[in-house]
């Protein structure tokens, strides 16, 4: 094109084709985002592993000293009904001595310590509700049955990599960063839970 | 290489396809008449073997998944029906089950030989990553075909190996969780996390089978390495693959195929852990776990560390380093033949490697605990100390100035130590023979 001031156009035309790329670019990128998420999505956890949502147990016909291991979400909660000096054990357990010094109870509030009494309920102290996973890398400790290893502090050992918890199901030793967890349940009788 | 072509199309058909595809030309040019190196030892035929490997495991991979059942509640069971009720099924898992293990001690094999002759160095940089690329996708893929018979080991490595996840928790909590329950489909091991194992078992090798091509192709720019770790000089230092190389490779190969043999139908169960006999448990965690022995050094690193994040960075920092060893070493000489100090540290490096397989199977505490930390120890400095330090302070010996002079070199110490002490470096007389 015959134009005296040629250069200057050239300029503003690459400025604009510059323009067009990064726009094109960007709406190729906006509309690509809502067609990789669902590609994404689809793995977590679908409607009927949420619906899986709680399951009632009655506490009544274990006896002291006694554990239970039952299913929920597909995971195994360990229902100790812990006896006199069990709970006394963990009771006197400084914080201090605690690799992991929170109580890791859905129930209550993140920031809640790991005494006691915040990982069984008050009240209820005699009986220790937990899921059942160590902590490290998802293996099953072993202690709920009778003849079953406890680990160094009377708890659960977990013989993967060797991680002790004690009688509240606190981690004590081994490679296990976090204690049990607690999950969300609440007393329905004094002998009837509800967990989830 | 790069090379002339020698294609002459024979036929009006040949001339027809090679003027629209000349895909004939490409495979005379790369695979019958590609310049090889004369000089290459027997350790340069575990890469024909890795594709028999990968072809084998495709071939029994797919008969078996027309078999397999993926869902929780019937995969046990179905392993168990293509054992004794499909026709021919034993031989086929079989070989499946020991073809894994065969292609692994066959691709570490592989690899030793680069480290040992320098074959990461330029020009084979991308070369050596691609193979580390292919590294990744073969741990990965036997990971997940382990994980399908739904055994306890099955269970127990899925539960475990997935769990590694959850160490982002301590860099940003909840991550780690949300990451983990992602991979599971669920919250926990279970049916999703099978199906999906299952799928992705099936596509990983077809993308290994790519980054085979690229790998060749990466090798195919500057040809092979060579036990000297010269570059080719002259032309007459090479020789077309065909016919030579191919019948050294099909040697090896045979060989290697009785020892695979021998395994699946005298010991198929050798290299396996019983407890994935016993169905898939998720109250019951076997008391030992332990991976294939094709992952017991990493599972070793794994564990040699106290703490959980720092372990799973090192095991996985075990293979990554691997990357980046092209510019970690610091000299310009590629085989160790001519590199006497870093050949000991080399040694050192394979015997640690062999002595951290051995511990990853031992239950972590004691004197086992503590080997385990010193071989972590040496593995990581061999790459971050010994590579870049040796190089600058070794004094290499005297090099051959081509592989024609080594190969004349070795051939009149042969023929002087035949015709009894004359001096070693005069040349013997053609007339004698
Ligand atoms: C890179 C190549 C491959 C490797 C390293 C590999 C590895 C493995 C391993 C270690 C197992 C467990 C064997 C056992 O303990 O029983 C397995 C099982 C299985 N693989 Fe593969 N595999 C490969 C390719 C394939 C392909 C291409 C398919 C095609 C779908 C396939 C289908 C299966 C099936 C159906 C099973 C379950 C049956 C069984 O356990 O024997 N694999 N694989
Ligand atoms: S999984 Fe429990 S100690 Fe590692």
């Amino acid at each position: 094109m015959a134009n005296s001031n040629s250069t200057v156009d050239a300029v503003d035309d690459t400025g604009r084709r510059d323009f067009i790329t990064v726009a094109a670019g960007a709406f190729a990128a906006i509309g690509l985002g809502p067609l990789v998420w669902p590609m994404l999505d689809q793995m977590n956890p679908d409607a009927s592993a949420l619906a899986l949502g709680s399951v009632e147990i009655d506490l009544a016909p274990i006896d002291v000293g006694q554990a239970i291991t039952i299913m929920w979400r597909g995971k195994p909660i360990f229902i100790r009904h812990r006896a006199e000096e069990e709970i006394q054990a963990a009771d006197v357990t400084q914080i201090s001595a605690l690799p992991d010094r929170f109580a890791r109870n859905l129930n209550l509030a993140e920031d809640a310590p790991a005494v006691d009494r915040n990982r069984a309920g008050e009240g209820h102290e005699n009986w220790l509700v937990i899921i059942g996973i160590c902590t490290h890398l998802g293996c099953i400790p072993r202690g709920q049955r009778v003849g079953d290893t406890k680990g160094e502090f009377g708890g659960w050992f977990c013989p993967c990599h060797g991680s002790h918890y004690d009688t509240a199901g606190r981690i004590r030793r081994g490679p296990a960063p976090r204690n049990m967890e607690v999950p969300p349940y609440k007393f329905l009788t004094d002998t009837r839970i509800k967990i989830g | 290489m790069a090379h002339k072509s020698n294609y002459v199309p024979q036929s009006a058909f040949e001339k027809w396809l090679d003027e629209r595809l000349p895909v004939v030309r490409l495979m005379k040019d790369q695979f019958i008449d590609f310049p090889t190196p004369r000089n290459l030892n027997y350790w340069w035929t575990f890469g024909g073997i890795l594709i028999f490997c990968l072809i084998a495991q495709m071939m029994t991979g797919i008969v078996l998944a027309m078999h397999y059942v993926a869902n929780e509640s019937m995969a046990f069971e179905s392993i168990e029906h293509i054992m004794r009720n499909v026709n021919w099924g034993w031989l086929i898992r079989y070989t499946h089950a020991v073809g894994a293990s065969m292609f692994f001690a066959a691709a570490y094999l592989h690899m030793f030989r680069g480290l040992y002759y320098g074959s990461y160095k330029a020009p084979r940089e991308i070369l050596w990553i691609l193979g580390v690329v292919i590294l990744l996708l073969m741990i990965a893929t036997s990971f997940m075909g382990y994980s399908l018979p739904w055994g306890q080991m099955s269970f127990w490595a899925v539960t475990v190996i997935t769990n590694l996840f959850s160490s982002f928790d301590s860099v940003i909590p909840g991550l780690g969780t949300r990451i983990v329950q992602w991979v599971w489909g669920g919250f926990s091991v279970g049916n999703p996390t099978l199906n999906r194992l299952f799928s992705l078992h099936y596509l990983l090798p077809f993308m290994i089978a790519g980054v085979v091509i690229l790998h060749i192709w990466a090798l195919h720019v500057p040809g092979n390495n060579n036990p000297t770790g010269i570059d080719v000089k002259r032309s007459s230092e090479a020789m077309p693959f065909h016919p030579y190389y191919t019948i050294k490779d099909g040697f090896a190969l045979a060989v290697f195929a009785i020892v695979f043999a021998a395994f699946v139908f005298y010991a198929p169960n050798y290299l396996g852990h019983s407890d994935n006999y016993i169905p898939a448990d998720p109250l019951v965690t076997p008391t030992h776990i332990v991976p294939e022995w094709y992952f017991l050094p990493f599972y070793a690193i794994l564990r040699a560390i106290p703490s959980k994040l720092f372990g799973v960075i090192a095991m996985f920092g075990a293979i990554m380093v691997l990357f980046v060893v092209p510019w970690l070493d610091s000299s310009p000489i590629r085989s160790l033949r001519y590199r006497p100090m870093l050949k000991l540290f080399f040694w050192a490096f394979v015997v640690t490697c062999v002595a951290l397989g051995y511990l990853g199977a031992m239950p972590p505490d004691g004197i086992y605990l503590l080997s385990a930390r010193l071989g972590t120890f040496y593995y990581f400095a061999f790459f971050l100390v010994v590579l870049p330090v040796v190089g600058r302070i070794e004094t290499p010996t005297q090099m051959p100035g081509s592989i024609t002079e080594d190969i004349m070199s070795k051939e009149r110490r042969r023929r002087a130590a035949l015709e009894g002490g004359a001096p070693a470096g005069a040349p013997a007389a053609p007339e004698k023979r």
